[in-house]
């Protein structure tokens, strides 16, 4: 009876939309449906994290990948789709291959990490909701010991990085060589 | 006595002078240098001859005594239970070993004053000389060898040097052949050397001549004496099988096949080679071990009398048949050599009453032979010379032209012929005396012989001097001086060879010994050739058709002989159609199929694995990730149960 | 009441796992691309879970989170850039076409 609380059944709910929504995404055949079963594990693993209260990082979950990345994925599939060839075929032998790689990967963590014992900590929840705006704030701006503004500078220059390459890969060849 | 080492240093220096540097020297310079050498060799080995005759004189008991000059230790095969055994290289002075320096330095010298002129112009002269000093270094190596593992190292040698000189006209294929076959025939014969030599040592534990022949044969017979081997004595089979070795060098039946083709190479080089000096080693292994011989295995001395006597006649035979002349002169050899091995089978020792003169007298006529044959090879080169062809049909009447060539040459048909006072004679009458003395049946077959001699070779004189004249292509010349100084110089020692006291200086036990003549023997044996003589300037001095009445007479014999009775096609046959034919084929096959298939058995292999794991390269980088997982999952299950 | 720590390390790991499988068994670029946004967000699952049970005071895996967002939107920029200039050239997006380091 314990085991139909109500954090379990949310969990529950949250774990099943994630995996089979995850699993669609990496066997379906038709491209375009892969993204939007994407989209959906997405938005579950956003909602993972406010069942986990926190906020923010669910928001930006849901705005930069939900919101950003797929888009950019479906953007991209719109753009290089050959009109007939939506399917695509896998041979069996390279389909059971891949899934004993990944049931020996499976059975290799799991035996690891339920080999550790993970001491959850007592006070979780009080603590947690001390997590505020304010908090998190601080550690993303703060220059102390556990803080956080360098790595965010960096990952603004890298933004830019990836801007600028992405745009030179892209571009269109020049007239010349095109000749 | 210690500068007798430069007997052996200096023509070994001279070979690798000339040898390495003389495709820089002009070729008259390689020449001179090689004919100064020797000469200095050659009043060296004088000299020694004169100090060790006259001036050390003879020793105790009036014997000659052995002197060892030097002796290194090449190979130390020694232990407790061989203290002896050692390969070493030395010199040894004896009567036999002195004499056999005079002669080759004699003719060697005379040889290479002779190719002055004789191969003036050819290609390669440097080599040429190069090869005669290398030769004339391991002939002397070869006969003053302290042990028998040091002659049969020079024997190996002298086997190169003959080859590098038949094969000198390497552009002819022919000589190739000729060259090869020599090299094998006698390599065969020296397997059978070796094997003698691996016995005796073995039972003897020693290598050195002066051990095994040493007190008559004593250690010989205290270690041997008694030993069977399916029937036969130990020693007896070694000897043997030494002899076989000796027999391939010096032409005897079987292994007399190479010698009339070992005549391709230039004429100075035959004269030297087959004719005075290489072909005599196996006489000389027989010498040196001849108390061996004479005390433990007698009868390998009958069997060698019986080889020898038959060879000779054998040879004689097919010489009568021959048109080329130097063939004729390489059966002469062959004949002559047989006359020699024959002298020591009859022999026996002095102590023993008159019975060691085959020893003395085979050595006698080893030192007349080489002076004149070695002077009859040197006259024909000059008729070559003159004529540009080896054949006895571009050849008559030629004492108009060669006025020098005709008298040296009549010099020493006389002397072959056996008729006093040449040095023929006297040499020739000692082997009779000797084989009358012991063994009757032979002595009527060499007398015979010696009848066949003297008319081949006055067929062979009368042939080229006196006959009609064929028609000359240009004037036949006399020969340069270089050419009729040897010639000379070897008819001088031809004639006066004979009034040498040889029983004085060289006997089997190395005493003394006064030679009386036996009348009997001499009368008739110079009868005889004087009917082979008679004959033969009936036949050939003028243009007749007795020749090929007599031919036609003998019929299918006539033709046989005229083919060296066809030994050369038996042994090619046996060679190729069986040895080649049957026993390689199955080799053949084996090396072809099994060992080359096995080669390419690990190629494919390799081939195989190699394209099976290359595909791990795919360039698919889906596999790599696989890989990738597939790597850390073994990482991890190994971090957790081990 | 919460949910053990457990459930949560259990579904990330099987979420990586199936990124991988489809890492390997996608013939289509995107798809590849796709799987591979899958495991970074089981991986960001991971230290937030963490983050959360283990060490709730602190903020290291919140952060960490952060920034593995933060990278995943550059990479995946650059990586469709790439895969537009591979169609370009090879006018199709299957993986086995872009094969030039084999053997």
């Amino acid at each position: 009876m314990e085991f139909f609380t109500a954090n379990n059944i949310i969990f529950f709910l949250l774990a099943a939309v994630i995996l089979i929504f995850g699993f669609l995404s990496v066997t379906t055949t038709k491209i375009l449906r892969a993204a939007t079963y994407l989209f959906f594990v997405l938005f579950a693993i956003a909602g993972l994290y406010l069942f986990l209260s926190y906020e923010f990082i669910a928001a930006v979950q849901l705005s930069v990948y939900a919101g950003g990345i797929v888009v950019l994925l479906v953007f991209a599939i719109l753009l290089v789709k050959n009109l007939g060839e939506e399917t695509e075929n896998v041979s069996c032998t390279k389909k059971i291959v891949s899934a004993i790689a990944a049931v020996c990967g499976v059975v290799a963590c799991l035996v690891t990490l339920f080999g550790y014992g993970f001491q959850a900590n007592e006070n979780a929840d009080e603590l947690a909701a001390n997590v505020n705006m304010e908090a998190i704030g601080q550690t993303l701006m703060g220059v102390d010991k556990y803080q956080y503004l360098l790595p965010f500078e960096a990952a603004s220059v890298l933004l830019l990085a990836c801007i600028i390459g992405s745009v030179v890969i892209a571009q269109k060849e020049k007239k010349e060589d095109k000749k | 006595m210690d500068y007798t080492i430069l007997l052996l240093a200096i023509p070994f220096l001279m070979f690798l002078f000339i040898g390495l540097l003389g495709y820089k020297m002009s070729p008259k310079t390689a020449g001179l240098l090689g004919t100064a050498g020797l000469s200095v060799v050659t009043v060296l080995a004088y000299y020694t001859a004169y100090v060790y005759f006259f001036q050390n004189g003879m020793g105790a008991e009036g014997v000659w005594d052995k002197i060892t000059v030097f002796n290194y230790t090449w190979l130390d095969l020694s232990n407790a239970t061989r203290p002896d055994l050692r390969i070493e290289i030395g010199m040894l002075l004896d009567p036999i070993s002195v004499m056999m320096l005079i002669v080759i330095t004699t003719v060697s010298l005379m040889v290479h004053i002779y190719s002055m002129g004789y191969m003036h112009g050819e290609e390669g002269f440097q080599r040429y000389y190069a090869v005669l000093s290398l030769f004339s270094f391991a002939m002397l190596g070869l006969v003053v060898a302290t042990n028998i593992f040091q002659m049969y190292i020079f024997w190996e040698l002298v086997g190169v040097s003959s080859f590098l000189l038949i094969g000198f006209y390497y552009k002819k294929p022919s000589a190739v052949k000729a060259a090869k076959k020599a090299f094998i025939v006698t390599r065969f014969a020296d397997m059978f050397f070796l094997v003698g030599i691996l016995i005796l040592s073995y039972y003897t534990k020693t290598f050195s001549f002066e051990s095994i022949t040493g007190n008559h044969a004593a250690l010989v017979h205290e270690t041997m004496g008694g030993l069977t081997f399916m029937g036969c004595s130990v020693t007896a089979i070694a000897l043997t099988l030494i002899f076989l070795g000796g027999a391939g060098k010096s032409a005897m039946f079987p292994f007399q096949i190479w010698l009339p083709d070992a005549m391709e190479g230039p004429t100075p080089s035959s004269a030297l080679i087959h004719a005075a000096t290489m072909v005599v080693a196996g006489v000389y292994l027989v010498a040196r071990l001849f108390p061996v011989y004479y005390f433990e295995a007698a009868s390998v001395l009958t069997l060698i009398a019986y080889i020898g006597a038959f060879t000779s006649l054998f040879a004689a035979i097919i010489a009568c048949t021959q048109t080329d002349i130097k063939r004729v002169l390489a059966f002469s050899t062959i004949s002559q050599i047989a006359y020699m091995m024959v002298a020591l089978g009859v022999s026996g020792y002095f102590s023993a009453g008159e019975q060691g003169l085959g020893f003395t007298a085979s050595m006698w006529h080893l030192f007349t032979h080489a002076m004149f044959k070695a002077l009859l090879f040197m006259c024909a080169g000059a008729i070559i010379h003159a004529v540009h062809s080896n054949e006895m049909d571009a050849m008559g009447n030629m004492k108009k032209y060669l006025p020098i060539t005709h008298i040296t040459f009549l010099i020493a048909c006389l002397a072959i012929a056996g008729i006093p006072p040449f040095s023929g004679f006297f040499s020739k009458d000692e082997i009779l005396v000797a084989a009358f003395e012991s063994n009757k049946i032979i002595y009527v077959c060499e007398t015979f012989v010696a009848g066949l001699t003297a008319f081949y070779m006055f067929r062979l004189y009368y042939r080229i001097f006196w006959y009609n004249e064929p028609s000359f292509e240009h004037t036949p010349h006399e020969a340069p001086r270089s050419m009729t100084v040897p010639l000379i110089v070897l008819a001088i020692f031809t004639l006066f060879g004979g009034l040498i006291p040889f029983g004085k200086y060289i006997t089997p036990e190395s005493l003394g010994y006064e030679i009386h003549t036996n009348w009997t023997i001499a009368i008739s044996s110079v009868i005889v050739a004087l009917a082979g003589i008679t004959a033969a300037t009936i036949m050939y001095k003028k243009q007749n058709n007795i020749p090929d009445k007599v031919a036609a007479s003998f019929k299918s014999f006539y033709v046989w002989a005229c083919h060296r009775f066809y030994i050369d096609e038996v042994y090619l046959f046996i060679t190729n159609k069986i040895i080649f034919g049957i026993i390689c084929t199955f080799i053949a096959w084996f090396d072809r199929h099994i060992i080359d298939a096995f080669m390419n058995l690990l190629a494919w292999t390799t081939n195989l694995v190699s394209d099976e794991t290359k595909e791990v390269q795919s360039g698919s980088v889906q596999q790599y990730a696989w890989i990738f997982i597939m790597g850390v999952v073994t990482i991890v299950a190994l971090a957790l149960y081990l | 009441m919460n949910v053990p720590v457990e459930f949560y390390v259990v579904l990330s790991t099987l979420l990586f796992f199936i990124g991988v499988y489809g890492f390997i068994v996608r013939k289509n670029l995107i798809g590849i691309l796709m799987s591979v946004e899958l495991i970074l967000n089981a991986v960001n699952i991971n230290f937030v879970v963490f983050n959360r049970f283990l060490f709730p005071e602190k903020l290291e895996g919140y952060m960490y989170g952060l920034f593995v967002i933060i990278v995943a939107a550059a990479e995946t920029a650059v990586a469709i850039s790439i895969i537009i200039n591979v169609y370009r050239r090879m006018k199709n997006i299957d993986v086995d076409s872009i094969k030039e380091l084999k053997n």
